[in-house]
């Protein structure tokens, strides 16, 4: 093995041979390793913003060349013919489909995530907390298109009860009409993406409240906490951060969500009032949909929209980080 | 206010370990009580057994008496949350909410306890008990600003605060100054004094001077060896048991010939 110049006149290095104290004062000198391992890191580094960069390029390129053929408004137009001449398309439908499902996603996956998260944690004997932790686990790598399959074939058809319920007693709202077609709603799409989400929520959440120190739980015991006060005063408001990360990452994946949504999804290019009617698309699943039978413009279109989706996730992200940070120093 | 404790025939066991056994002893109202003994002694798990904080630890459980007054604390129906908003309790490493200011600190125990209070009367019990506690004029013009940006010293103040603005009828407290300077130490001390005009006190130290400068009573405990439990000695005023012990175990713990 060979060293560095400055110390290659000194004995060899090897296991009880102490650093050249010249070696070691100078600091300018450094081992072979140490040099290979720098460049390595920061090749690598390099090599992935390099990566980032040019699939940022080659994206924009490709969305401009898009929407300067676009006879539509991008923003507001209701419509995708991106293949017909002059192309026409717009992404008003893929962003409200693709935040309404997250959103409903979220609204029902977040509370019960919580809910399991603490019994887990804080609630469920040792025995079962286990094996529980364990399934949920699980059920974060179970792949999408499975629940997509499930989705269709179970969830579609057994929603029909609980629309019409939503219906009888909030049909006036509008928002959860409902008139008797196939569950391929927006609204089913926000039910199977909560599932899909429910476990990453449940098990970043139940490590940050495993993590609650227990010298702030046993001064909120001894102040005469019962068990529900205990989360409340010591559990959750450290937990707050972290269920706030769990929530995101859960989020990310209901925006970006593809063949479980194309699967159930009955997509069509115009916003209904009602939440319970088939029809809407996402992001995601439009560019599933349609890429295939994509000519050159209409992959440029689909390019522009996934764009936007990007850009989307990085505002929730932002977002996020932002109400993490408002609180910063109440963190210990 | 004040109440006498009087625990007769008192065993605690983590599982199937034997932490202490057989204790009995009465402590008076308005005095201060100091536990002593040799780590592993049991005297943090006995004064956990006063609040029934013990029982949180998984697999404890108590045998025995602990008569609060007239009332015992294991008796049946008894409910462990009320038992801890009269036996109020400061740890050994100041526990502040990380989360919560200063204020939010002293009201978060009326908060649990009591529900809805009107914002001047909580105002009015965060200013006496953090004057109770000597931290008011330190932190009177920043009660909105988080607890754990004050010094170690000042945290646990801040503890003993959140613990008497509950009004407890005893204060517990599991070595207290352990984690703080002299000079924190010492207005801990000077505190404790102050609080055994309002209080029932029972402290457990590892450090003898604390014990003999705050304390009225003293009590020694001891264990016969590894996994045997812990034992009480003897409890007796402190005078006497730093000058005149009538155990000789309890003299040679005291005078460094211990073990």
């Amino acid at each position: 093995m060979d060293i560095t110049s400055a110390t290659a006149a000194g004995p060899p290095p090897g296991p009880g041979n102490a650093p050249d104290p010249a070696e070691r004062q100078g600091g300018t000198t450094t081992r072979l390793g140490d040099r290979i391992f720098l460049g390595l890191s920061r090749g690598s580094g390099i090599l992935l913003l390099a990566i980032m960069a040019a699939i940022a390029v080659f994206l924009t390129i490709r969305a401009a060349s898009a929407l300067s053929h676009n006879e539509g408004n991008f923003f507001t137009t209701f419509e995708w013919r991106a293949n017909s001449t002059p192309p026409v398309f717009g992404i008003a439908v893929l962003a409200f489909g693709t935040v309404v499902s997250s959103v409903i996603a979220m609204a029902i996956a977040v509370p019960v995530a919580i809910g399991i998260a603490l019994f887990i944690s804080h609630y469920a004997p040792r025995k079962l907390a286990t094996p529980l932790s364990y399934v949920i686990d699980l059920l974060a790598a179970v792949p999408s298109i499975v629940y997509g399959l499930w989705g269709a074939l179970f969830l579609v058809p057994h929603l029909g009860g609980l629309y019409s319920w939503l219906d009888d007693y909030f049909g006036w709202t509008g928002i959860f009409a409902y008139h008797d077609g196939a569950a391929r709603s927006l609204f089913t799409i926000g039910i199977l993406l909560a599932i899909m989400i429910l476990p990453i929520v449940t098990s970043v959440s139940r490590e940050v409240f495993l993590q609650a120190p227990k010298m702030h739980e046993e001064a909120a015991l001894a102040l005469g906490a019962t068990r529900w006060e205990v989360i409340r005063t010591a559990v959750l408001p450290f937990g707050r951060s972290g269920v706030i990360s769990a929530s995101m990452l859960g989020l990310g994946r209901a925006l970006g969500e593809t063949m479980a949504v194309a699967t159930v999804l009955s997509p069509s290019f115009e916003i209904g009032t009602s939440l319970l009617d088939p029809g809407g698309g996402t992001f995601a699943q439009n560019i599933a949909s349609s890429f295939k039978e994509s000519g050159e413009i209409g992959k440029d279109a689909l390019i522009a929209s996934g764009l936007v989706l990007f850009v989307l996730t990085l505002l929730v992200n932002g977002a996020a980080r932002l109400i993490i940070a408002r609180r910063k120093e109440y963190t210990a | 206010m004040a109440k006498r404790i009087d625990v007769s025939g008192l065993t605690a066991y983590y599982g199937s370990h034997k932490a202490i056994e057989d204790i009995s002893m009465t402590v008076e109202p308005r005095s201060v009580t100091a536990f002593i003994g040799p780590s592993g002694c049991g005297k943090s798990t006995f004064l956990r057994t006063l609040n029934r904080m013990h029982e949180v630890t998984p697999g404890g459980r108590v045998e025995g008496k602990v008569l609060l007054d007239d009332e015992n604390l294991y008796g049946a129906g008894v409910d462990p949350v009320s038992v801890r908003r009269t036996v109020g309790m400061v740890f050994q490493r100041p526990n502040p909410f990380p989360t919560m200011s200063i204020y939010e600190n002293v009201a978060a125990g009326i908060r649990l306890n009591g529900g809805r209070v009107r914002k001047a009367e909580l105002d009015t019990i965060v200013e006496k008990s953090l004057k109770g506690a000597n931290l008011w004029k330190e932190v009177k013009d920043r009660l909105n600003k988080p607890g754990a940006g004050l010094s170690g010293g000042q945290q646990q103040r801040l503890c003993i605060a959140r613990a008497i603005a509950v009004e407890p009828q005893v204060l517990l407290m599991d070595e207290p100054c352990s984690a703080l300077d002299p000079i924190s130490t010492l207005a801990i001390e000077d505190l404790i004094g102050e609080l055994k005009e309002r209080f029932t006190i029972v402290i457990v130290t590892h450090n003898m001077q604390q014990a003999a400068r705050v304390s009225d009573r003293t009590a020694f405990f001891n264990l016969a060896g590894v996994g045997q439990p812990g034992k009480l000695v003897e409890i007796d005023d402190t005078e006497r048991i730093f000058s005149n012990p009538s155990v000789q175990a309890t003299e040679d713990y005291i005078s460094g010939r211990f073990g």
